[in-house]
This record gives structure tokens, sequence and C-alpha cells, in this order.
């Protein structure tokens, strides 16, 4: 049993640095800022007025051309999760039917797997707020206005645009993974749990390929109010936003919301190496735990990310000693940067102030569930390329946050890269990945 | 690694007909019908204005410790009265060598429902005629929305409360693959015990779509019932004249661990799930695979994983939504891998009495069947008096009935095209194999 061991063979990332694993790697490379003033809606009175924006992006450039319509209903998150699940397929040299002009499907359809994290996809005001205000009667909600004629302003698929579980759906349907599929819906922590749950499928043998992790935007006006009303966005650097974001640094003061997400293709090592495929690394560990006192939302957690890191390093048969590089969240809100920072402590011991460590943060703002994709992805390249990116505006750390994070970048020699990611709530996800060996 | 056995120790239920597990059996055996007009708000011009409702639920009688789960919502009210039910009846109260750290929950847990005053009077007062106007509605939201009826419509919310009731502090997933949700969560579950990652989960869905867009978002659709002149018949699995699902709201636990570990206890077993299969149509997002290829794909998957053959199977607990389509394509899946024995395995759907939980109607259902399986009884399908004939296998039509039933399969099937499949044998087959 679960002899089967799983490769990672594509990456697939859209994030504020850029459409690709390419343009993001060479942007993190460079210590780019992906995050600006906010443009895409009129920031108003919102406190927070920057975050990491994804310009000019449509998934309509990511379909098959009888897909296009489809790309209406699809909020923002899902657009995110196509594209990104287009990217990672064309990455993985793996041929699906969602792949124009690539020839024959490569993938055997009912042996492909889905399974896309996901948060709660916020209602898009101004086209629930055209239907509601054609009901109102005295400055009041009219139910029976609504029920007689209201409601059916709503554009009929109106609630399919919502469900978490259609970002899976749709890149099911265009690229025809008839295997197992799921939607993980754990906040920040959605990618790690997804992905470690997907290794499980190729190990058990439920499938033999699984594109997994996650995308979210919650840049609109639902996430900017409950963001803000969480009190984790930064809200003194609106006139400098490429530095506010600044994640473990001694002036961090909040974190910007950014969109985005990241999915992998994971795949059967011994059917990997038999198509020859390109390695980044492997996949060879997996752990969750979460925090028993997470009810209360305005107290920090980690999501017991101690626990659930000391569970993959277990799982992979490996110590804490064997950890070369630290995939961080990171997100730059003081509170949970100190206790992410514990929590490596925790599971790492003394090393894990002097493991070379990377956040991408301030850089891209927080992605919530879209961060877990990406980390993993950054975390599979950073193995690949034996080199870690810089950690965008840190400068030096702040209390209780020692770890080995560095302005530029560094040539690193690694076999094991620990990343791991937490969530309001309280669920925490961390994974080892470990260098190809060939 | 070996494959460790996983078995049902404890089960809860809060949903429209009762709210508990074993008053839940007694209805449907009874033929309780759930559906009834809509209270909680006023659909009385929407083209449905019915639904299967949880009512009288008092959630400080059922939870001691309402007052720390103060922010709750009305799904995850829900699930802690459910959760402690079924904690209660495992036992594990009670078992001092629990860790804690290889205790999980793994939920199919919908989003909580909106603030919805607050949220529809903004957008009317912050309207500017084309758009709402951002100067004026964070002023306004900062204000008047409150910070937990926000963060607690996030799915993962329910996790935590159950992570503070149970002191749970081990791995914690939530999935929402909608209809299926429970059941994908369960079956999940049963994986993460079988290989090793923990030893006990607490498992199943919760979900509540009965408010104004939920209703609205499905009536858009037009996937539910909008038969307003018989409310109480409305949900007709199988039936000719069936119109569309009924919306429900509930939420069911159950308590799984190890085989080993609830021997070792002494736990009462009350099943053992020996199969769990997963598949995507891959089709398209508003419609079923016509041939039911992908509940195939499913059921076939949770055989092989079971390690038995079709005909071994006593009972199937549908999917059986009442849509058009549901009852036909699920017809044609279970006609494709059963084949000739089809017609002569029982298959009902008790969505005709409880209505659709949506998330948590997998988790509801499983339960039925573990019922199924200790008293050897078969519940049926009510309101099934004109049967498709595109329908036409045996559906148990309205009255229940005495089986010799060892081992169940029960379908859920998500909108968007999640297939899920478990499959289970009682506990006399778990104690009789020892």
């Amino acid at each position: 049993m679960l002899d089967r061991r799983v490769a990672i063979t594509g990456l697939g990332v859209v994030t504020p640095l850029g459409v690709g694993m390419d343009e993001t790697w060479s942007a993190l490379r460079d210590a780019r800022g992906g995050v600006t003033e906010i443009s895409l809606l009129e920031p108003g009175h919102f406190p927070c007025k920057i975050g990491g924006q994804l310009l000019d992006f449509s998934a309509r450039n990511f379909v098959p051309k009888n897909y296009r319509k489809a790309v209406k209903v699809m909020a923002r998150d899902i657009e995110i999760a196509v594209a990104a699940a287009d990217l990672a397929f064309l990455d993985s040299g793996l041929v699906t039917r969602g792949l124009e002009g690539k020839g024959e499907p490569t993938v055997d359809s009912k042996r492909l797997g889905c399974n896309i994290g996901a948060g709660l996809i916020c209602t898009e005001l101004n086209e629930l707020g055209t239907a509601v205000n054609t009901s109102v009667t005295d400055g009041k909600f009219d139910f029976k206005t609504w029920g007689t004629s209201g409601m059916n302003n709503l554009t009929p698929l109106w609630l399919l645009k919502y469900l978490p579980n259609m970002l899976s759906c749709h890149v099911t349907i265009i690229h025809g993974a008839e295997g197992p599929s799921n939607c993980i819906t754990c906040g920040d922590a959605s990618g790690h749990l997804a992905v470690g749950e997907s290794a499980l499928y190729i190990r058990r043998g439920a499938a033999d390929v699984v594109i997994a992790g996650a995308a979210e935007s919650k840049l609109n006006h639902m996430g900017l109010l409950r963001q803000g009303k969480l009190q984790r966005l930064c809200t003194t650097r609106n006139d400098q936003p490429a530095a506010a974001v600044r994640p473990f640094d001694a002036d961090h003061a909040g974190t910007a919301i950014g969109e985005g997400g990241g999915l992998l293709i994971l795949e059967d090592m011994e059917y990997a190496k038999h198509r020859g495929a390109r390695i980044y690394a492997e996949l060879v560990g997996f752990g969750a735990a979460c925090d028993a006192q997470a009810i209360d939302v305005l107290r920090p957690t980690s999501g017991h990310l101690g626990l659930a890191v000391k569970n993959a390093v277990s799982s992979a048969g490996i110590t804490p000693d064997d950890i070369d590089a630290i995939v961080t969240y990171g997100t730059g809100v003081p509170g949970e940067d100190a206790v992410e920072a514990a929590a490596w402590r925790e599971a790492l011991g003394e090393r894990a102030s002097e493991i070379p460590a990377v956040s991408f943060t301030g850089a891209t703002g927080t992605m919530f569930a879209g961060a877990s994709g990406v980390q993993l992805s950054v975390a599979a390249k950073c193995l690949a390329e034996q080199v870690i990116p810089p950690t965008v505006n840190f400068t030096r750390p702040a209390e209780g946050c020692a770890m080995n994070f560095a302005p530029e970048t560094r040539p690193v020699k690694m076999r094991h890269v620990v990343t791991g990611a937490y969530t309001v709530g309280g669920q925490s996800g961390a994974c080892v990945l470990k260098v190809s060996e060939n | 690694m070996e494959k460790r056995r996983v078995v049902i120790t404890g089960m809860g239920s809060v949903n429209p007909l009762a709210h508990n597990a074993e008053d839940t059996w007694a209805a449907l055996l009874r033929g309780d019908l759930a559906p009834s007009p809509i209270g909680l708000f006023d659909a009385s011009t929407y083209p449905t204005t019915f639904a299967a409702q949880v009512k009288d639920f008092d959630f400080a009688a059922r939870v001691p410790s309402a007052q720390k789960h103060k922010h709750a919502g009305r799904h995850c009210q829900f699930t802690l009265a459910a959760a402690i039910e079924a904690w209660k009846q495992s036992g594990l109260d009670a078992y001092s060598e629990l860790d804690h750290q290889r205790l999980g929950v793994y939920l199919g847990s919908g989003e909580g429902s909106i603030d919805f005053e607050n949220f529809v009077s903004l957008l009317i007062e912050a309207w500017d005629g084309r758009q709402v106007d951002t100067n004026l509605w964070p002023d306004l939201a900062f204000e008047r929305m409150e910070l937990y009826r926000e963060v607690e419509q996030e799915s993962n919310m329910v996790l935590a409360h159950l992570a503070a009731e149970f002191d749970v502090q081990g791995p914690a997933f939530n999935v929402l693959t909608a209809c299926a949700a429970s059941t994908q969560a369960i079956g999940e579950a049963v994986m993460q015990i079988r290989y090793g990652f923990v030893d006990t989960v607490i498992t199943g869905g919760a979900h509540s779509m009965i408010h104004p867009f939920g209703v609205t978002g499905f009536n858009r659709l037009t996937a539910l019932s909008t038969r307003n002149d018989d409310i109480p018949t409305s949900s007709r699995p199988f039936d000719m004249t069936r119109d569309g699902f009924v919306i429900g709201e509930g939420a069911s636990i159950l308590i799984l661990e190890t085989h080993e570990q609830a021997k070792s206890r002494g736990a009462k077993i009350l099943a053992e799930i020996i199969g769990y299969g997963a598949s995507a149509d891959a089709f398209r997002i508003t419609d079923q695979d016509p041939e039911g290829d992908g509940a195939a794909t499913s059921m076939r998957a949770a055989l092989a994983d079971a390690g038995v053959t079709p005909e071994q199977i006593d009972y199937i607990s549908a999917h059986g939504t009442g849509t058009k389509q549901n009852d036909q394509v699920e017809t044609r899946g279970v006609k494709a891998v059963f084949g000739e024995y089809a017609p002569k395995v029982p298959m009902s759907s008790v969505k005709s009495m409880l209505g659709h939980l949506i998330a948590a109607a997998g988790a509801t259902e499983l339960i039925t069947c573990v019922m199924a399986l200790r008293d050897q009884i078969l519940p049926p399908t009510a309101n099934l008096h004109t049967p498709d004939p595109e329908c036409d296998l045996d559906n148990i039509p309205n009255e229940p009935r005495k089986a010799d039933v060892k081992t169940c399969m029960s379908n859920s099937f998500g909108f968007g095209g999640q297939n899920n499949t478990i499959i289970l044998v009682g506990g006399e087959s778990v104690v009789s194999s020892l």
C-alpha cells in the first residue's frame, strides 16, 4: 500500500507579478513589487486602498474557443483557476482535451483527478445591487416585488458563479478530468490541504495524475470590508503600496489583498519517468492540524501550523535537520507573523532561525487560498532551480520573528523544502518537497 | 502500510423531520413529509414558496456550551447539536485515552447565511443609480455590518466551532462540492483514517440555503419544485410528476474511528465503511452526463475499493433529488454498473420525505443506511404513485420494506458534476467477520 511516489511535473500560477510561472518567478527573483493602488474598483472610503491586482486578465485567453461563452458565468476566483489549469497542463507536457492544437490527449480521463481549494466567493455587489434596486418600496427591500419580478434581473446561472466547487468543475469539464474531484474550503490553508489530499489519491491508486492547488480573489467590496473588519489590512501606507506589506519585518503593519492562485500537476512518479517528464520535485510529506481556540477570530492563530509541519516532516521519513529551506506564508499582519514564526520554531527547533526562508507576500499581497497554491509552486521551483528568491520588503526581523529571510536572491543547495499555510478559523497544512533525483 | 478498518461509532442529526438520528429514522419509516411554507422570510411571491425547514430547534437546550458558540450561524448550531449527539453515542466523551492530536474533523459544510437585512439595506442606501457608491458604502458597512456575521460565512468556520467543542487538534478539512459534499467528506475522512493520518474523525455535513438569495439562486436555475398547491407531497423522486427538488437544511454528523480503537475501548460498532469512490462528470456545469457515466464511474470505484460485486449490494440510498434530469441519469448509471441485477436491487430516495439538505444530504442519508442495516428495514420513496418509465428500478414506493440487508451503497452527485459513493456493512456483519 501507498508505495507509489508523487512527482510534481507542472506549475501554473497567476499572480499580480505575472501570468505563468516564468513571469512570476523572474519578478520574484528581481524583487519586483506587485502591490499598487487599487484601480479595479474605485477605492473610495475604504481605509486600505492598495492591493495586488491582476490587470488585463481574463480567462478567455485560457479556454478552448468553444468554451469562451462560459467565462461569463465565472467569478474571478474561477477565472484564475481556469487560467492556472491551462498553464499547469501546458507546463507539464501532458495533453488534455482542453489544450487546443496540441494533438490527441495523452492522459486517461478516468485517471485524471482535480482538487482545487477555494474561499468564500464574494458576491459582486454591482450585479446584485442592480437587481435588488428594482425591488424597493419606501426605501426598503420589497420581497413581494423581488419574488414576482426583481429576481429575474439576475442571470439564470447567477448562483453558479458563486459555488466554490465551480473552480474544480470548470477545470474538469475543460480538460476532461473524470477522476476524483474535490473542492477544499479551508481558507488560506486550502492549497496545502488540497495538494496533500491529492497526493493520497495517487498513492492509494485512485488516480495517476491530479491537478491540485487553490485560487481566490477577495479584491472586491466584500473582501475589503471583511478583511478590514478583521483588522488585517495595512491602512497607513496607501501612498507607498510597493513598500506597504512587510512580512516578518520590524515595520510590518498589516497586509494588502492580492488575487491569484497556483495549480500543480501531481503525477505518479513511474508514469512521469516513463513519459520523460520534467520533474520539478517529489512530494514526500504532508501534515495538517488545527487550533482548538480559533473561534475568536481577532486572536491571531497559526492553526497549530507547528503540529502540521511536524506531521509533514515525519510523514516524509526525515527529521527537521533534513530541511534546507522554508516557504512561509507571511501575511505581514504583526500578530500573524509572530504566531507563524513561533510555529516554525515549534516544528523545527532552533534551526528555524537559520534555515533559509522566503515569503512573497510583500510582492503580491495576501492571495488567501490562492497564496497556498502559489507557495507550493514556488517551493517546487526553488528546488528545481536551487535558488531562493528574496523576501520583498524584509529588512530586519520583527520581535519574535527571527528567521533567515534575505532581501536578495540566494543560491542554496536544497534537498528538502517545507512549506506551510494557515488560516483565520484555525486550520493549517504543510507539505515537504524533495529535490528530483533525475 | 496496512489498510486500517474504519467503523462508525456515533451518529447525530438535526434535520427537517427530527432533531436526532433515532427520531429521524422513525419519521422516515412513518412516511412523514417535511416540506412546508417558508417561514424564515416572505417567499409568498417566489416561484417556490416552500422548503423543508428545521423547526423549533432550541440551540441552548441542545448545546450546553452555547454561550461559547454565540456567533455560530444557523447551520453551525445544527452541527454542534448533531455532533454532541454523535459524540455521546460513540462513548468518546468517557474515553480518557483519546489522543486529541490524532483526532480530526472532516466536514462538508456549506457557507454561512449572509446578514441579509444589513446587506440589502446597504445595497439600497449606497446605490447611486448605477453602482454602489464606494464612499458611502464602506462608511455604512464598517459601521453596521458585524465582524462575526461576516466571518462566519466562510465555510471553514464550522470546523473552528467543532474544534473548540471537542478539543480537536489534528487535521481539519472542509469540502464544498455542492450536493455531494458530506458524502465526499466522509469518504475522504475514511481515507485519512485508513492510511494512518488520524485515528478518529468527526465527519458529516451541514447547510442552510433557505434564505432569500439561496432560494432565488435555485429558482433562477429552475431546479426547485414549484408545487405550491400541494406542498407536503412536492418532493417526488422517480415519479412522472416530479418537478424539481425541495430545498432543505440541517446537519448530520458521524464519528469514525479505527476498528482497532473501537474494539479496544469496547465501543458499540454501528457499521463499517468498506468502500469509497469519487469521480467527475466533466460534462457541463448545468447538466449531468445524460448517460450517467460519471455516476457509474463513482459507483464502480467504490465497489472496487470495497472489494464487493454489484450482486452483493442489498440496498442503494439514491441521490434521488426529484429533478427531471437527476433521477433518469441516476437510473441509467445504476443500470450501467449493475447490469441484469439492477432491477433487483432496491433503491429509494429519502429526499422524498426529508427534502434536499444540499451539503448535509449525503451524511443524513448515510445515517439512514446505518439504521436500515441495524433494523433490516428499507426506507421508502414517498410520493411515488406514477413511476417514470425511464426510472424503472425498484424504488420501494411509499411503504418501508423488511429485507435482508448486509451491504448498502449511498450515492451523492453534486451540481457541477462531482460524484461520490460510499459502501458500508452493518455492525452485526462487522462483529461476525472478526
